[in-house]
């Protein structure tokens, strides 16, 4: 049985509604994060589970137990928030110890903890601090150690790495998996930001428009992403509309080049429909064998971004972008030449339409930082 | 093209001279009480006067009191509204703004129509509940001025994420409010603080016709009997006032700005 369990949550402010039916179930100890742009729904979900927000249907386990009807101070769950909200009248320790004195915890035993959780963020001469004496990654490691300190349920970190700068983003996340490792704590991960929820998540939850749009592992989510959505948001991907040829035989025509697909295509001969490429899964240079697709087109743009060279080609109406990496003995090709290039069947998905559209004007969709 | 800075002085000069030269013309003849020389008689005069002692320690206790009342009363109505209520701002604002736009003497007349001793609620029929109608008075005076500097506070504190925090950490709303809420508005509120404590201190035309025996109405009756222990009072008039105005310019210094952070 799932540790956490949310089930049919929806959610309205007013006659907007936020979250439209939202179901998930989480393994204790697991890492998961909601993905997706501002306005999604995923932080109004995060703030329910915590008890914030009430939700305006569905239900809320926790360990088997139902606390949607529960106050926040009662649901045993911890918090840190994107502006740490460190209480600025006490100081490091005392933040630390705040949840501790409140539970109840003897003063020695609250010392004891305090000393540890201050160790383990690697702060442990701080404690004597004030929090406005400290640098925001300090801050959020004492905010993670004071959520930590009641020994919660469930940890929930609401874009907590968003105000840090990119350095320090990258240690503070990886010191908040190894916590979360060793603690074997429960924790939900809410970011905008794919590639932290790429790195540190057991599994992903895509959030669109108040709806998971795909959960999964993260390298199920970046391989074989279900939906446009999930495709366009998650890493950098060719969006490219196709024709279908033989829905039997899964193939299709792109700018007049017929390639192949595994994917599944229900659509009858002659429709159209949207097929995504990653490209890191094209190569540059003719096929040497009958299972890849080849398409030639003509080299539009070469960029070189150092350990990778980005080139676009071009067939018709559709450019590709293929990344490579530099290889200084095989030069990227000239601006303007004839380029074949190359892909397995495998890598050519056909998306399921999600009823929402590829970004205009684009071939290739990036999604690296949304607001 | 270097610009003169000969008209600002000139400006400058002329207010301080506007303000400064009545308080030194008053506080010169104040220490003219004994014929040819200066001294501090009228002072020994005023402070030796049991009425004077009387009246400045009834409306000192009336400040604190009005102080005390008026952070229960506000503190906890500015952080419902900043937290629960938000759409109710404007409403909340308005009703603060009231004691600033009614004059005194239209609030004290409206309070003795209502609390008449032939009232269903005579407050005015005995001292001590006259002094209850004057402490309700000045809370409602002081409302402009607290509710002001303790949102201001508020607002800088984001109240809401530090609530939630606590929340999650077990924290009941009371205990937020005690321990969270409060400290961190602390320099907000003796901001209020002060400011009310100079004004319960001058305040005339409530105590004066709810016939309270406050430093105000003291201060009246010298000054239409006496010729140097006005001037003496008047000082001291200001000397606290400056001194709360000063108080609260200390506190309101941020400690937390003299240190940055690293």
């Amino acid at each position: 049985m799932a540790y956490l369990e949310l089930k049919s949550i929806k959610k309205s402010f007013g006659l907007t509604q936020v979250v439209k039916s939202f179901d998930l179930a989480v393994d204790k100890g697991e890492f998961v994060s909601f993905l997706g742009p501002s306005g999604c729904g995923k932080t109004t979900v995060l703030r329910m589970i915590a008890g914030f927000e009430t939700a305006s249907s569905g239900t809320i386990e926790v360990d088997g137990q139902e606390i949607s009807h529960l106050p926040p101070a009662k649901r045993k769950i911890g918090m840190v928030f994107q502006a740490y909200a460190l209480f600025p009248n006490m100081t490091v320790a005392q933040n630390v110890g705040f949840g501790l004195k409140l539970a109840g915890i003897p003063a020695e035993e609250t010392r004891v903890r305090v000393a540890e959780m201050l160790e383990m963020i690697k702060l442990p001469h701080l404690g004597d601090r004030y929090p406005y004496q400290l640098s925001g990654g300090q801050q959020q490691r004492v905010a993670l150690a004071r959520a930590l300190a009641v020994r919660p349920k469930i940890l929930l970190l609401d874009e907590p790495l968003s105000a840090l700068d990119a350095k320090i983003r990258v240690s503070l996340r990886e010191e908040i998996r190894a916590l979360q490792r060793e603690m074997g704590i429960t924790t939900i991960f809410v970011t905008h930001d794919q590639e932290e929820a790429l790195s540190i998540s057991d599994r992903i939850v895509v959030m669109h428009e108040g709806i998971a749009d795909q959960i999964g592992t993260p390298f199920e989510i970046y391989n074989t992403p279900k939906t446009k959505f999930a495709a366009s948001f998650v890493g950098t991907l060719n969006l490219l509309e196709a024709t279908v040829v033989d829905p039997g035989l899964s193939r299709l025509s792109i700018d007049g080049h017929e390639v192949t697909s595994t994917s599944p295509i229900t659509a009858p001969v002659g429709a159209k429909c949207t097929v995504a490429l990653r490209p890191e899964a094209v190569v540059i240079g003719p096929a040497h064998s009958s299972d890849r697709n080849q398409m030639v087109g003509t080299a539009e743009e070469i960029s070189f971004l150092g350990a990778v060279v980005r080139v676009r080609v071009r067939f018709g109406d559709h450019a590709v972008s293929i990344d490579t990496f530099n290889d200084p003995n095989t030069p990227p090709p000239l601006r303007g030449t004839h380029v074949a290039v190359t892909f397995r069947r495998e890598d050519l998905l056909v998306l399921e339409s999600s009823g929402t559209n590829p970004p205009a004007g684009a071939a290739t969709a990036r999604r690296h930082e949304m607001a | 093209m270097k610009k003169s800075r000969f008209g600002p002085w000139i400006a400058v000069t002329i207010g301080i001279l506007y303000f400064l030269l009545p308080l030194l013309a008053t506080f010169e003849f104040s220490l003219k009480m004994k014929r040819g020389i200066y001294s501090f008689e009228a002072y020994r005069v005023v402070l030796a006067d049991p009425h004077f002692q009387a009246s400045f320690t009834y409306s000192t206790v009336m400040a604190l009191l009005t102080i005390v009342l008026g952070i229960l009363i506000i503190v906890p109505t500015v952080y419902w509204v900043q937290l629960r209520l938000p759409h109710l701002r404007p409403i909340i604002e308005f009703i603060t703004l009231l004691p600033l736009v009614i004059p005194a003497i239209v609030l004290v007349f409206g309070y003795l129509r209502m609390y008449n001793s032939s009232s269903w609620l005579p407050l005015t029929g005995s001292a001590e509940t006259t002094n209850i109608l004057l402490l309700f008075a000045y809370v409602t005076l002081a409302l402009p001025y607290i509710y002001r500097a303790v949102d201001t506070g508020m607002r800088a504190i984001d109240v809401r994420t530090l609530t939630e925090a606590a929340e999650s950490l077990g924290a009941s709303s009371w205990t937020i409010l005690i321990k969270i809420v409060l400290p961190n508005v602390r320099v907000a509120v003796l901001s209020g603080a002060f400011l009310t404590f100079a004004i319960v201190i001058g305040e005339f035309t409530i105590a004066s016709l709810l016939d309270r025996p406050v430093f105000g109405t003291y201060l009246q009756l010298m000054g239409a009997n006496r010729a140097y222990e006005p001037s003496a009072l008047a000082i001291i008039a200001f000397a606290v006032t400056w001194a709360a105005m000063v108080l609260m310019q200390v506190v309101g210094r941020d400690r937390r700005a003299a240190k940055p952070a690293h």
